[in-house]
């Protein structure tokens, strides 16, 4: 579907290797390990799959498999670090956000407990498991989390740094990880409070976490092949956010398409157009799910199904350059 | 008027239905590509049971305010409730290959907004038993005589909100409900008593104010034996423990948490097909 059908995405070429998010979680989980004997890790029953189980088999005793339980798993992590031990909990998005939001809130948050939510299968990327497992709304309950920090690394070598980053820093962080394997496309550098400038450009600013990071650069050379020049900013700290820059981006290109995997309702897109609304207005668009829980399908047609296609985003693009007056 | 049960199936044909039932879950889950075949294989024979001789359902009359109520609570045992609805005439028997396809009725996880004949869209472990009482104390309030029958993992046990539906159903003594558990011992990341051990488990049950049968869930006999003794027990709930090997069926998927979410290639999907083609030898 073509809106205004001004310019049409164009296949990428599918040889950019691919890695995966979890992978990096894990070995980085059992390096840190190494390094801190106090670190301590529990998961619900998903280990295998949100790879904590890569530092149970080195370090059983530090390791606790607690079953399907995802309140008492944060409970329970909570008291750990009150003990006080840093620790990295694990299960999918959709239990740990979800399930366990108000063991999340007080047993954590309010009690400044100082937990690592490590929290896989983010997003509509998880295809077939269907809307019951698509967690779309995750950002959304853990940004609103006074005291909380919040993370959506979008590659492998950057989640490498994030889990670094939030073993380091005292409080408790959400970080939130795709299922599906993910080209690179950044440096590996992640900071918190720093949007990732990935490209430069003065006609428009694509803001994308996640998965959708990569579409938003290939959104960026789609333009640049008729003269639109786009800045892309990884957003991956979602919280704290990058204020500076996103005022920054709104003054000078003007206007902001975000893309995401979750809600438009409370998601990325939202911060985003509260930050520039109250910084420097310019027009925001906002690309991710509308208000409707997601389905099973294969995970890349799901997320097209959903609005995030290749040419949906060009479109919106195309649009947001019309309404500033740079293309007709 | 809710159909009659279709109670007159013999044990043989309820054998010969599970077999057919086991093999469309290797089939649709080996064409999904992903999936849940371990736990589905686990729970056939009680579903099996349920959908073709204790429950009374109608195809015909799919929301027949009468009919007995099933709860899939362990939601991603899906294939074999598909399945077996598909067996018994509640949706075509071709639509089973649509399962976790972009646009399909047949979610990964049950839907009831996609398909009617679905009670309760489950997925999230521990909130289907909560729905099962909620319809069971519903069916009292109603002055209706249906029955209410949810099916548990055993992993689903660690949950907390399990206990918690368990207790209410105890508290109100809801004789209209009765909870199935597939006893197959494993779930996603290896034993369930190596994990976090959930026995004495008939005590548990016993504890919380169910009158409760401990069988085996692979044997029909057993199997319609306890439904029919939860029929005459009018004072408390019932919860069949039921023992059962996780993949059961399919030599490499037996008795291990490894099928536990992982769908068979082209060939194992072959192989698995090949064991449940001969009915078992007696
Ligand atoms: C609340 C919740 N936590 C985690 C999961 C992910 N999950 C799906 S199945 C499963 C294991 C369930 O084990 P069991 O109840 O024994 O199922 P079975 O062996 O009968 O398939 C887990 C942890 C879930 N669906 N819901």
């Amino acid at each position: 579907m073509t809106a205004l059908g001004r310019i049409m995405a164009t296949s990428v070429a599918g040889t950019v290797p691919k890695e995966s998010l979890r992978d990096a979680y894990g070995e980085t989980l059992v390096e840190l390990g190494s390094a801190d004997p106090r670190l301590v890790v529990l998961d619900a029953d998903l280990a295998g799959s949100t790879r904590t189980q890569l530092f149970g088999k080195k370090f059983p005793e530090r390791f606790f498999d607690l079953g399907v339980m995802e309140p008492t798993l944060m409970t329970v992590a909570a008291g750990l670090a009150l003990a006080p031990r840093t620790v990295f909990a694990s299960t999918f998005a959709v239990f740990a956000a979800g399930q366990a939001y108000n063991q999340v809130r007080q047993a954590i948050c309010y009690n400044r407990a100082n937990v690592k939510i490590v929290a896989t299968h983010g997003g509509l990327l998880v295809g077939p498991d269907g809307g019951t497992h698509q967690m779309i709304e995750d950002i959304g309950l853990m940004r609103g989390l006074p005291r909380m920090n919040v993370i959506v690394p979008a590659d492998a070598p950057s989640t490498r740094s994030a889990v670094r980053a939030a073993a380091e820093i005292d409080g408790p962080v959400y970080l939130r990880l795709t299922r599906e394997n993910l080209p690179r496309v950044t440096d590996g550098s992640f900071r918190f409070g720093v949007a990732n400038r990935l490209r430069d450009g003065h006609d428009l600013t694509i803001v994308a976490v996640g998965a959708l990071v990569a579409r938003g650069l290939e959104t960026a050379t789609e333009l640049e092949r008729v003269g639109i020049s786009t800045r892309v900013l990884d957003l991956a700290s979602v919280k704290p956010v990058d204020v500076p820059a996103l005022v920054r981006a709104a003054r000078e290109t003007g206007a902001l398409l975000v893309l995401e995997e979750h809600s438009v309702e409370t998601g990325v897109g939202a911060l985003v157009a509260a930050t520039v609304a109250e910084g420097y207005p310019v027009p925001v668009r906002r690309v991710g799910v509308p208000d409707v829980f997601g389905e099973s399908g294969e995970a890349w047609a799901v997320l097209d199904h959903f609005g995030l296609s290749r040419q949906r985003i060009l479109d919106e693009a195309w649009e947001l350059l019309a309404q500033r007056g740079k293309v007709h | 008027m809710a159909g009659a049960p279709a109670g007159d199936a013999t044990i043989a044909q309820l054998e010969s239905t599970a077999r057919e039932i086991r093999r469309d879950i290797i089939r649709m889950v080996g064409r999904a590509g992903s999936g849940h075949p371990g736990g589905s294989l686990s729970v056939t024979d009680l579903v099996t049971a349920l959908l073709f001789h204790e429950m009374r359902n109608d195809p015909a009359h799919p929301d027949d305010p009468a009919r007995d109520r099933l709860v899939l609570s362990k939601g991603h045992a899906a294939p074999a409730l598909y399945a077996a609805l598909a067996h018994r005439g509640f949706l075509p028997h071709e639509e089973l290959l649509s399962l976790r396809q972009l646009g399909s009725r047949l979610q990964g996880h049950v839907d009831r907004n996609k398909l009617p004949c679905i009670e309760a869209s489950t997925g999230c472990l521990g909130q289907g038993i909560g729905m099962a009482v909620g319809m069971a104390l519903g069916a009292r309030l109603e002055r209706q005589s249906h029955r209410v029958y949810a099916i548990l993992g055993d992993g689903e046990c660690q949950a907390g909100p399990t206990w918690e539906a368990l207790m209410v159903g105890g508290h109100y003594r809801l004789a209209n409900l009765v909870v199935l558990l597939d006893r197959n011992g494993y779930e996603t990341d290896g034993a369930t008593e190596s994990i976090l051990g959930i026995e004495p488990i008939v005590d548990k049950f016993a504890a919380f104010r169910y009158h409760t049968i401990d069988i085996d869930g692979h044997d029909f006999g057993q199997i319609l034996a306890a439904l029919a003794e939860a029929r005459t027990t009018v004072d408390r709930p019932t919860a069949i423990v039921a023992r059962t090997v996780k993949g059961k069926g399919v030599s490499f998927m037996e008795n291990t948490h490894v099928w536990h979410g992982k769908a068979p290639n082209a060939a194992e999907t072959e192989r698995a097909l090949a064991e449940l083609a001969d009915p078992p030898a007696s």
